[in-house]
């Protein structure tokens, strides 16, 4: 009895610092407005770049309006296009823009509302920071393959790329390899945070990961003596960039409609700049 | 006697169903991978390398890979199984409670889904075996051989042990009367009369671990080289499946996963084949 009693004092304190929350929320929202009468289920699925910022929105969303359910998926921009293409999903994230021919034929309307950069990254132990556009190639088509050869340690090169399906792979390979070969020697891995977590892991690593990803757990490598980081984005410096898109079957309309608005409006954009990204607006 | 021919012919037909099901898969793959024998492409599917950028669609590499770490994990498996399966039969006769916790405890380990291994590994194995190694990324056939020998251990365990237990109780009293020890009964009277249920597992097993996508999705490197060693990375046919499904529809790469779907189909009917094959012939033999 005496037990319960103080369960009771503990938790009324909670209880009320709760409520506040939950009054707080809706009350600091504006960019958030649209979603207010909304409900129904909103499915994204594709480039595991924007993931981040695709889950920051639907998180603000969801705790304002419950009602509505955003899911999100990975699986890589290819995916990304063709699931939104075939109308298994509402918004296809894509981090490349979609092939004329995959525009035509499944008639997609293209939103982009962040730039990002892909860079090349390194495992924090190695003391390697800055590589040459053609020591990348050569390291990426396995001619180099021991760290020593750029002035690092010496120690085996390991690989990591992305699978097809990747825009951060198609823009890496585009505008950093040159379309250069990648050794069928390197592993394989499915996402941006896999990438990440191989590279940290790994002291003889190098991968890329768009920049939003970079943290302290993986060093990122300069290319040609440009750092990638926001700012060399951004003012065009560093060269390895695109667009980060969400595309739609058609116009969008109803809950899509006001997502995709959410994700230009100034909220949306700051999101987008907290988590690494070069917002567009 | 109606409503048995009923029963009767809803089952029938739920029987065929699901046999149709299986044939339908397969011409269905057959259908959508023939245009690979058209454009000639069929002797280079297993020779080739894997090379899409350059037309080359070769899965022999993924054929190898997945042969690899399915052997290498039986390898691993099978003996830590037998010897957990020995240990249940050793200790049914005296201390029930601790062979029932054994066999639970392989029960519930069936029932744990792979890719919970496989982040283990990521996180555990893969580390260890890279500074075991002294060297590569630890990605590679070994790690994930290691971890698909615990995925397929509880299949074995299971067969195992119920094989054992089949053996007649009038040949353990007998040995018991004889005053011979557990251990010479194990070897001498058990272990050989559950020959075919072993061998039944181990195929079993070996069916299972080609099967499993995840762990080398997730542990084994995914390289398309062909692997010159256990410490180098490779990729299985299912985990190619999984990463290349994002290819256009209408490619020549993509219409490859069928053929890699083909493959995996034999092997399998295969594994099967050889499972029916063994068990029929023990019971021929069992008087």
């Amino acid at each position: 009895m005496r037990k319960s009693i103080r369960n009771v004092k503990w938790i009324l304190p909670v209880m009320v610092v709760l409520t506040a929350f939950f009054i707080a929320g809706p009350l600091q929202a504006g960019d958030l407005d649209a979603f207010r009468d909304l409900s129904g289920t909103l499915k994204i699925s594709g480039g595991t770049a924007h993931i981040p910022v695709i889950k920051e929105a639907a998180k603000r969303i969801m705790r304002l309006a419950p009602k509505i359910r955003i899911t999100i998926a990975g699986g890589g921009s290819g995916v990304g296009i063709k699931q939104v293409g075939e109308g298994l999903v509402d918004i296809g994230n894509s981090g490349r823009k979609p092939t004329p021919e995959e525009i035509a034929k499944y008639n997609l309307t293209l939103f982009k509302w962040a730039v990002d950069g892909v860079a090349a990254v390194v495992n924090p132990r190695n003391p390697v920071r800055s590589l040459t556009a053609q020591q990348l190639r050569d390291i990426f088509a396995g001619r180099i393959d021991n760290w020593k050869a750029v002035g690092g340690p010496d120690r085996k090169i390991d690989l990591y790329t992305r699978d097809k399906a990747s825009g951060t792979r198609a823009v890496f390979w585009k505008k950093a390899l040159a379309k250069g070969s990648i050794s069928p020697k390197a592993n394989f891995v499915i996402s941006n945070g896999a990438m990440k977590a191989a590279v940290a892991g790994d002291p003889g690593a190098i991968g890329y990961v768009s920049v939003g990803y970079i943290d302290d757990s993986v060093a990122p490598v300069a290319l040609d003596g440009v750092a990638p980081t926001l700012a060399t984005v951004k003012n065009g410096c560093y060269p390895v960039a695109r667009g980060l898109y969400s595309n739609t079957r058609g116009e969008p309309r109803g809950l899509t409609r006001a997502f995709i608005d959410y994700l230009f409006s100034a909220e949306g954009q700051r999101i987008a700049a907290d988590k690494g990204f070069i917002p567009v607006r | 006697m109606r409503a048995e021919w009923i029963i009767e012919s809803l089952l029938r037909a739920a029987a065929l169903a699901s046999a149709s099901v299986s044939v339908l898969i397969f011409a269905f793959m057959a259908y959508l991978g023939y245009p690979l024998v058209e454009k000639g492409q069929l002797g280079n599917l297993f020779t080739r390398p894997w090379l899409p950028d350059q037309g080359l669609y070769g899965i022999y590499p993924m054929i190898v890979g997945t042969l690899w770490i399915a052997s290498l994990a039986l390898l691993f498996g099978f003996p830590l199984s037998l010897g957990y399966a020995a240990l249940i039969q050793l200790t049914t006769d005296r201390k029930n409670a601790f062979s029932r916790f054994l066999r639970k405890v392989a029960e519930i380990m069936t029932g744990i889904p792979t890719v919970v291994y496989g982040f283990v590994g990521i996180f555990l194995l893969v580390p260890f075996i890279r500074r075991w190694l002294g060297g590569g990324s630890g990605m590679c056939i070994l790690s994930a051989a290691l971890l698909l020998a615990v995925v397929i251990s509880p299949t074995m365990i299971l067969f195992f042990t119920d094989s054992f237990a089949r053996v007649p109780r009038e040949h353990l009293r007998a040995v018991d009367a004889l005053g011979g020890r557990p251990a010479q009964k194990l070897l001498y009277v058990v272990l050989p009369r559950s020959l075919r249920g072993i061998g039944c597992g181990l195929v079993l097993a070996f069916g299972r671990a080609m099967g499993d996508t995840l762990i080398a999705l997730m542990v084994a490197g995914n390289a398309v080289a062909v692997p010159g060693s256990v410490s180098d990375s490779a990729r299985t046919l299912t985990a190619h499946i999984a990463l290349v499904t994002a290819a256009d529809f209408d490619s020549l790469e993509f219409r490859t996963l069928f053929a890699c779907g083909l493959v995996l189909y034999f092997m399998t009917t295969l594994t099967v084949t050889t499972v029916g094959v063994l068990g029929r012939r023990g019971e021929a033999r069992r008087p």
